[in-house]
């Protein structure tokens, strides 16, 4: 695994790419042959972000073993300005919600001073766009926003060079606005069109190109509506699953009866006999296509297969599975995950109080609204796909290897897309409808069914973790010991000052397929320190809060608990009868939260989660309206995980692939929510979509302990659910 | 072979010759390209397919073609007249009421059956109409917002 660098040369810690991205090998091995491609741009002006030493990229991820992406290709990114002044850029990254479309357009506009709508952003298509390692890790804002920035600022540069020379005067003379270059003097302008003169100009950026700082952002720093908002409210977005193409079949693929089934027998006869459905069988693989979802359910059902299934372990008996199974690769990431400092023992001697707890997290699912989807379809042995993925380049190799093609002859686009979470970055269904469609000779589209979703997928990982420390009196931590099993190394290291520590992650053998999900461990890990350290305040007579900040030096965390905390009214009153308050605060992926939980509890009756107040800094806003409601919609995420989200399976069987027995959060588990947003336009802004979520469970833990005196200790603390 | 379907959809008469027992939904999205309802679960638990069937907010992906025989069918796509947005399309867009969008044509369609019935509804009246409605990005309480937002513009409007 790699490291990413950091850009920015501040204080922005390592950040965790995903431990958990997905590098199975691929499920169905085919073979298929080899041609050409070409990319054409038009005339006019292009910029390049060609990437070197001075790297802003993301590494593509690398695949045990050596195989996968054959490193960074050289260019970053890349803007191109026609000869009418339309400005396209082209990234890598996808849109699935999280308004990474309009906030890079943002930052586009604010280095050529138009307005943001004007940008047209082509984004995840792979014969058009620069290579991108994919959108996960919260990387668009610290990595993907500083390269189209600059590309932007070169572009600038650009502009007022031609304008200077056509006019004949210095370019300091010379302003950038509403899409024109105007020299004051003359009051001559010239219009970005106008200025191309027909040419087709590549240039490439300077080291030394200067970008509009954060305190003199216009159009970056504001709440610009979603851009193709109005595309989505009157249904006319085409998401994966809305596409069609000429002579397009519908896909079903046979599912095995269990996980690590293996086929014994099947019967393929009687929906072969079908007029107009396709059925393939390659090995393991058993998939038909037809003129209609119906007809292809109808032909599906024709199928008898006969699965031999294997007992495996259930979610009664995971926890102590995961502990008993190791696996190789504990720590990983170059030791990170595991660190040592000082002597627990000493520490441990050292404290007045010692503490010693497990918690426990259970396998959730992701649950995009849009389930995974892919359109496939052949054309003189190139292969194009339409899938929804957060790894567009990704799949483009997937589907290279799958079908022994050159990866040139693969394109892979994905339409703005159903959400995600971390749950879309594989390419099952690109696979499964590329290999209908080649047999069949016409285009297919495959939508994995809600159950398929549920099931197939992957999910976030279960994980057991044991927590020991020590406290004094004085509410100075001692010893802080800590080891996560399988759930992830994410901000597994506390910022708490603590004299003696030994973290350690331990790698588990998972009996179900595991992933990437939205902050991904720092949940799990944020949960059992927060809680165990709000244990650790309560053993010693500290107000939580109090005792947080007199063991934290980090001024970004210390900032949003405190923030959080005021807006709350931490401290000023105190809670009701049968109601608690909570509080809880983590770093992940180089922004910081803290969430205040006020909970309210009947005698015997369900838990109410009446108010959450959350405080998040992430360093310079580029949209405040989306990100606080990127903020909201984590911490509503996260309220499903904190109170009733969790997977039920025995002997490879989900037990609740369904709406119906998975509960997600709905409009009335929504509780009255504050966000409070710290912007530091003195710091690089770093991604938001994931961290929001990591507070919610301990605020919410704490508040139940704080009301009732019963301490949570396992995620989900309330499966049966908390309606009032 | 199959008998035909008659029905509206969007004010317009409609006449359908495939199996009756097809889900709306696909019908809607398949043979009339309307693909605005989208498929969410197929089990009318998450409201992304949601139509009016004679005003009646309805799970298209659980209600079979030939149950809608000589029924008005309203979708996404029929209720902006003559260019103007409907107030509750304009309303999801001022208050930001969405991330990804997928689930946000069933929210309106939804809203619209709760507005049809109870012009000034609360929040509580809101979260139990739209009850059955995910939003898995989690914008619920920007829904609540523009629903209320929607009921202003349409009190301005009534003057």
């Amino acid at each position: 695994m790699n490291t990413p660098t950091t850009n920015t040369g501040l204080m922005t810690p390592e950040i965790e790419l995903e431990r958990y991205e997905l590098f199975e090998d691929l499920p169905y091995e085919f073979a298929l042959d080899r041609r050409d491609f070409c990319k054409v741009l038009g005339g006019g002006i292009v910029v390049c972000l060609l990437l070197g030493s001075e790297s802003l990229a993301q590494q593509p991820p690398r695949r045990p073993g050596g195989r996968g992406p054959a490193g960074p290709q050289e260019i970053g990114a890349w803007l191109h300005i026609d000869e009418k002044g339309t400005i396209t850029v082209y990234t890598g990254k996808v849109e699935v919600g999280q308004n990474v479309r309009t906030a890079l357009s943002q930052v586009v506009a604010e280095e050529l001073r138009v307005p943001a709508s004007t940008i047209t952003m082509v984004m995840a298509d792979t014969d058009r766009t620069p290579f991108d390692a994919g959108t996960f890790g919260s990387q668009s804002m610290p990595n993907m926003a500083p390269q189209l920035r600059r590309v932007a600022a070169a572009a600038r540069d650009v502009l007022l060079d031609l304008a200077a020379e056509q006019a004949k005067v210095e370019r300091d003379q010379l302003t950038v606005a509403g899409g024109k270059v105007t020299h004051a003097g003359s009051k001559r302008s010239f219009s970005f069109g106008d200025l191309t003169q027909g040419k087709k100009l590549t240039k490439a950026v300077r080291a030394d190109v200067r970008t509009t700082p954060a305190s003199e952002w216009k159009i970056a720093g504001t709440s610009v509506p979603k851009l193709h908002a109005a595309s989505i409210v009157t249904g006319k977005h085409r998401y994966t699953t809305d596409l069609k193409r000429p002579g397009m079949l519908y896909g079903k693929v046979l599912r095995p009866a269990a996980f690590n089934a293996t086929l014994a027998s099947v019967k393929l006869k009687d929906a072969e006999a079908i007029h107009g459905v396709t059925v393939v069988r390659d090995g393991e693989f058993i998939g038909v296509a037809a003129a209609s979802e119906h007809a292809a359910e109808q032909a599906l059902a024709k199928i008898q297969a006969e699965w031999k299934t294997t007992p495996q372990p259930s979610d009664k008996e995971i926890f102590e599975y995961l502990k008993k199974n190791r696996a190789e690769g504990g720590g990983g990431f170059g030791g990170r995950g595991n660190f040592e400092s000082g002597s627990m023992e000493k520490g441990l001697a050292a404290a007045d109080h010692k503490l010693q707890a497990t918690y426990t997290i259970a396998y959730i699912a992701h649950v995009p609204l849009e389930p995974r989807a892919a359109v496939a379809e052949w054309n003189d042995g190139k292969l194009t796909v339409w899938t929804g993925t957060q790894r567009p380049f990704g799949v483009r190799s997937d589907l290279a290897r799958t079908f022994n093609v050159p990866a040139e002859k693969v394109r892979v686009i994905v339409p703005d897309t159903g959400s995600g979470y971390g749950g879309k970055h594989s390419g099952e269904t690109a696979i499964e409808a590329a290999r209908l469609a080649k047999a069949a000779g016409k285009p297919v589209k495959l939508v994995w069914t809600r159950e398929e979703e549920f099931t197939w997928a992957y999910f976030r990982p279960a994980g057991v973790i044991d927590v020991n420390a020590g406290v004094r009196n004085d509410g100075l931590l001692t010893a802080w010991e800590f080891h996560n099993y399988n759930s992830g190394g994410s901000s597994i290291r506390p910022l708490y000052e603590i004299p003696n520590q030994k973290i350690a992650f331990h790698s588990a053998r998972s009996p179900l397929r595991q992933g990437s999900y939205r902050a991904l461990a720092a949940t799990a890990n944020t949960f059992a320190r927060e809680s165990h350290i709000d244990d650790l305040a309560h053993t010693v007579k500290f107000d939580p809060l109090e005792f947080r900040l007199k063991n934290l030096k980090d001024a970004r965390l210390r900032a949003v608990l405190e923030a959080a905390a005021k807006h709350f009214g931490w401290g000023k009153t105190k809670p009701g009868d049968g109601h608690g308050f909570g509080i809880a605060g983590g770093f992940e992926k180089g922004s910081y939260v803290a969430t205040c939980a006020e909970v309210a509890m009947k005698k015997g009756g369900p838990i109410q989660v009446v108010r959450l107040v959350t405080a998040f800094e992430c360093g310079a806003i580029v949209n405040p309206d989306h990100l606080k409601n990127q903020v909201e919609g984590a911490v509503v995420m996260g309220l499903g995980g904190a109170l009733f989200e969790a997977i039920r399976f025995e002997n490879g069987k989900i037990q609740n692939a369904s709406f119906k027995h998975y509960r997600v959060p709905r409009f009335s588990d929504v509780p009255a929510m504050e966000t409070v947003l710290l912007d530091r336009k003195d710091l690089p802004s770093a991604g938001a979509g994931e961290t929001p979520i990591i507070a919610v469970a301990p605020a919410i833990g704490n508040a139940i302990f704080q009301a009732s005196g019963v301490r949570l200790r396992s995620m989900p603390m309330a499966p049966n659910g908390i309606k009032g | 072979m199959a008998k035909p379907v008659e029905l509206h959809v969007n004010d317009r008469k409609i006449r359908l010759d495939t199996e009756s027992e097809r889900s709306l939904l696909s019908v809607l999205r398949d043979d009339l390209d309307l693909t605005g309802c989208k498929y969410g679960c197929g089990e009318g638990q998450c409201g992304a397919c949601t139509v009016l069937i004679d005003g009646k907010a309805t799970r298209s992906c659980i209600t079979s073609l030939g149950d809608c025989a000589g029924k008005s069918i309203t979708t996404i796509e029929g209720i902006s007249r003559g260019g103007h947005l409907h107030p509750l399309q304009k309303a999801f867009m001022d208050a930001g009421a969405m991330q990804c969008g997928y689930c946000t044509t069933g929210m309106i369609m939804s809203g619209c059956a709760l507005l049809a019935k109870n012009q000034t509804p609360t929040n509580k009246e809101i979260a139990r109409a739209m009850e059955g409605n995910i939003c898995r990005c989690g914008t619920y309480s920007r829904i609540v917002q523009a629903i209320h937002q929607a009921v202003d513009s349409m009190k301005g409007a009534g003057k």
